[in-house]
C-alpha cells in the first residue's frame, strides 16, 4: 500500500481510475489505525467489517458509481452523529449500549457520495469540552506529543486526520469544537454557516449552534466533503437550501484585492507568543499575495465567552433532558430509597453523565430557572445580538476577518480539566462564529517551539464558504505545513 | 462582585435538573458554579436596553412540508433500546405513583 499521505481527491481519482481498489486502500487504513489507535485512542469504535464490506461493495459498484465524489474514500464520524449497526455513544456512560435505529442525514449524504465510514470518533462527552478528556473512553492523545491534549471536543476527528488514520472526518462544532482540536492537532478544520449541513441524527447539544463540518488535510478536501454533506434537507427544519459554490470555480485559491480585517485590540493580551508570530506571519503570507490587511474594531467580543458559557448550557440543559433511562440509554440499578419514576431518573441521570455534563446542565437549569432568566439568559441572548450586529458592521469594509484559532497551543493533559473556567476562557476565539452563525475555518500555519501546531482563523459573511476557501487555498499553496507529519503518524 | 450561590441553590437546581447529586458533587459544583457565574456577572455592565433578540440568525420561517404520511421507525426498533420493555411493546417504568 502506498497511500502515505494521500488527499480525499487523490484517493477518489485512484479508485477511479482503478489504480487502487476501494478495499486496498480501506485495508491500508484500519492497518494503521489498528498500529497507534491503544496510544492514541482516537476511535470509539472502529468499525473493521462494515468498512471492509463497503469498500467491496464500491469495488463492485465502481463502474456505475464513477461520478460520485467520495468513491472508495475512507472517513470518520464523531461519535455525536447516529449511524445504524454501529454504536453512538457521545463518549457517555449513559449511551454506551445505544445502537441507533437510523442514520443521521450526514452519514446517508457520505454514503451516497461512495465514501467508506472507518470508525466512530472519540470526542468530550455529548460534545462539551475543549480538550477531549472528559470521554467515558478515556482521553484522546495529540499525535504530535501524547502527553498533550488533541482539542476538543472532536479531538478523535482531528487526531484521526492528522495521525493519517484516514484522509477527512466529519464532527461537530457548537463552540470551536472542530476549529481548535484541527488548530491543536496540525489540519484544516470547517465550520459551516449555521443552516448549511442538516444536523438530523445528530445528537444535539445546543441547538442554536451546533454545525456539522469536515475536517481535512487540504482546503480543497474540506471543500468537496462540503460539498457532499451541506444542503437543505427536510428532516432538519433549520437547514436551507442556500446555493452552494462551483468547487471547479473556486479552486486554485487566490488572495489579491481580498480585504482581511483584523481585530487587533483583541490580541493584545492572552495570545502566547510563538501563536502571534505565527499568526503575523501568516499575514504577511497574504499581503505578499495581494490582500489588504484592515484593522477592525468588534467591540464586544470580549463578551463571546460568558454568552456562549450561559447559552450553550440552557440550551443543554433542555436537550439532555431527553436522557432519563425511559426510552434508550443504560437505567441506573436503584441504590437508594424506594424504587419509584423519579428517583430511577435523578439516579439514572447521576450516574450515567460525566461532571461537565453535569456542571452545564446545573449552569444552564440554574440561568433558565425562575429569577435568573433575565438577568443571566435573556441579558446573553441580547449580548448575543450585538456580537452580531458587531460583525455585520465589519463585513461591510472586509470580505474576511482573521484571528488566531486559539490563544495557546495544546497544553497537557490534566492542566485544566480541574478547572473548568480556565477552559471555557480558552474558547474566546472561536465561540463568536457560533453565537453569530458565521462560516470559520481553521487553518495549519505554523509551530511553536516544541513542535506543536498552531491554527489561523478566517471567519466569513453568511453562506460565503467560497471566500474562506479561496483565500485558504492560496495561502495553502504557499506553505508546506502538510507534509510535515506528527511523529505518531505510522507509516 | 460575588455571586451569592449557597449549596441550598445548588440542590434546588439539581432537583429542577433531575440528578441526585452525591455530596462530593455538591460541594464541588457549589464552588465551580459561584466561580462561573460571578465571572459571567460582566454581562450585567452592557447596555442592551434598545436591543431585541434575534433568536435565528436571520433565518426566516420556511414554507411548511405539506402532511402526508412516510415511513417512520416501527414500534420494535423504536423499543428495541429501551432499558426495560414489555413483551407487547411498551416501555417499562417504576412506580409513578406513589401508594
Amino acid at each position: 500500500m502506498t497511500n502515505r499521505d494521500w488527499t480525499v481527491l487523490e484517493l477518489r481519482r485512484a479508485v477511479a481510475n482503478g489504480d487502487i481498489s476501494a478495499r486496498n486502500i480501506c485495508e491500508g487504513y484500519l492497518n494503521r489505525i489498528t498500529k497507534v489507535n491503544d496510544q492514541l485512542n482516537a476511535f470509539t469504535s472502529v468499525l473493521q467489517d462494515i468498512a471492509l464490506a463497503r469498500a467491496e461493495e464500491v469495488d463492485n459498484q465502481r463502474n456505475a458509481w464513477l461520478d460520485r465524489p467520495l468513491l472508495g474514500v475512507p472517513i470518520t464520524v464523531k461519535d455525536v452523529i447516529c449511524m445504524q449497526s454501529a454504536p453512538t455513544t457521545a463518549s457517555s456512560r449513559i449511551l454506551t449500549n445505544f445502537r441507533a435505529p437510523y442514520n443521521a442525514t450526514v452519514v446517508n449524504k457520505l454514503l451516497d457520495a461512495g465514501a467508506v465510514i472507518l470508525g466512530k470518533t472519540n470526542c468530550d462527552e455529548f460534545a462539551m469540552g475543549s480538550s477531549t478528556e472528559h470521554s467515558a473512553f478515556g482521553p484522546t492523545h495529540n499525535p504530535w506529543d501524547q502527553e498533550y491534549v488533541p482539542g476538543g471536543s472532536s479531538g478523535g476527528a482531528a487526531v484521526a486526520v492528522a495521525a493519517r488514520l484516514a484522509p477527512a472526518s466529519i464532527a461537530s462544532d457548537t463552540g470551536g469544537s472542530i476549529r481548535q482540536p484541527a488548530a491543536f492537532c496540525g489540519v484544516v478544520g470547517l465550520k459551516p454557516t449555521y443552516g448549511r449541513v442538516s444536523r438530523y441524527g445528530l445528537l444535539a447539544f445546543a441547538s442554536s449552534l451546533d454545525q456539522i463540518g469536515p475536517i481535512t488535510l487540504t482546503v480543497k478536501d474540506a471543500a468537496t466533503v462540503f460539498q457532499v454533506i451541506a444542503g437543505n434537507d427536510p428532516l432538519d427544519s433549520t437547514s436551507l437550501s442556500e446555493p452552494l459554490p462551483d468547487i471547479e470555480m473556486l479552486f486554485p485559491g487566490n488572495a489579491k484585492g481580498a480585504r482581511i480585517g483584523i481585530p487587533r485590540r483583541i490580541l493584545d493580551e492572552g495570545v502566547d507568543v510563538d501563536v502571534m508570530k505565527a499568526f503575523n506571519q501568516t499575514l504577511s503570507v497574504f499581503t505578499e499575495l495581494g490582500a489588504t490587511i484592515l484593522e477592525i474594531d468588534l467591540p464586544h467580543i470580549n463578551y463571546a465567552v460568558p454568552v456562549y458559557y450561559l447559552v450553550a448550557p440552557a440550551e443543554a440543559s433542555s436537550n439532555l433532558a431527553r436522557y432519563d433511562g425511559v426510552r434508550y440509554g443504560v437505567r441506573a440499578a436503584p441504590v437508594r430509597g424506594e424504587p419509584n419514576v423519579s428517583t430511577m431518573y435523578d439516579q439514572t441521570r447521576d450516574q450515567g453523565f460525566g461532571n461537565e455534563v453535569k456542571r452545564r446542565i446545573m449552569l444552564g437549569t440554574y440561568a433558565l430557572s425562575a429569577g435568573y432568566y433575565d438577568a443571566f439568559y435573556l441579558q446573553a441572548q441580547r449580548v448575543r445580538s450585538l456580537i452580531r450586529n458587531d460583525y455585520d458592521i465589519a463585513f461591510d469594509q472586509v470580505d474576511a476577518i482573521a484571528m488566531p484559532t486559539t490563544q495557546t497551543p495544546a497544553f497537557r493533559i490534566g492542566e485544566r480539566v480541574d478547572n473548568p473556567l480556565s477552559m471555557y476562557l480558552g474558547d474566546i476565539f472561536t465561540v463568536s462564529a457560533n453565537l453569530t452563525g458565521l462560516p470559520a475555518i481553521s487553518l495549519p500555519c505554523g509551530f511553536t517551539n516544541h513542535q506543536l501546531p498552531i491554527g489561523f482563523q478566517l471567519i466569513g459573511k453568511p453562506f460565503d464558504e467560497a471566500t474562506l476557501f479561496r483565500l485558504s487555498d492560496a495561502y495553502e499553496k504557499e506553505t508546506e505545513w502538510l507534509t510535515i507529519r506528527p511523529p505518531s503518524a505510522p507509516d | 462582585m460575588s455571586s451569592k450561590l449557597t449549596r441550598t441553590d445548588i440542590e434546588r437546581i439539581a432537583a429542577l435538573a433531575h440528578l441526585e447529586l452525591t455530596e462530593e458533587e455538591i460541594k464541588l459544583f457549589t464552588r465551580q458554579l459561584a466561580q462561573i457565574l460571578d465571572y459571567a456577572q460582566q454581562l450585567q455592565q452592557v447596555n442592551t436596553e434598545d436591543v431585541s433578540v434575534q433568536w435565528h440568525h436571520g433565518i426566516t420561517a420556511k414554507p411548511l412540508r405539506s402532511d402526508v404520511l412516510r415511513p417512520s421507525l416501527t414500534r420494535d426498533d423504536a423499543i428495541a433500546n429501551a432499558p426495560e420493555s414489555t413483551p407487547d411493546g411498551l416501555f417499562k417504568v417504576p412506580k409513578v405513583i406513589g401508594e
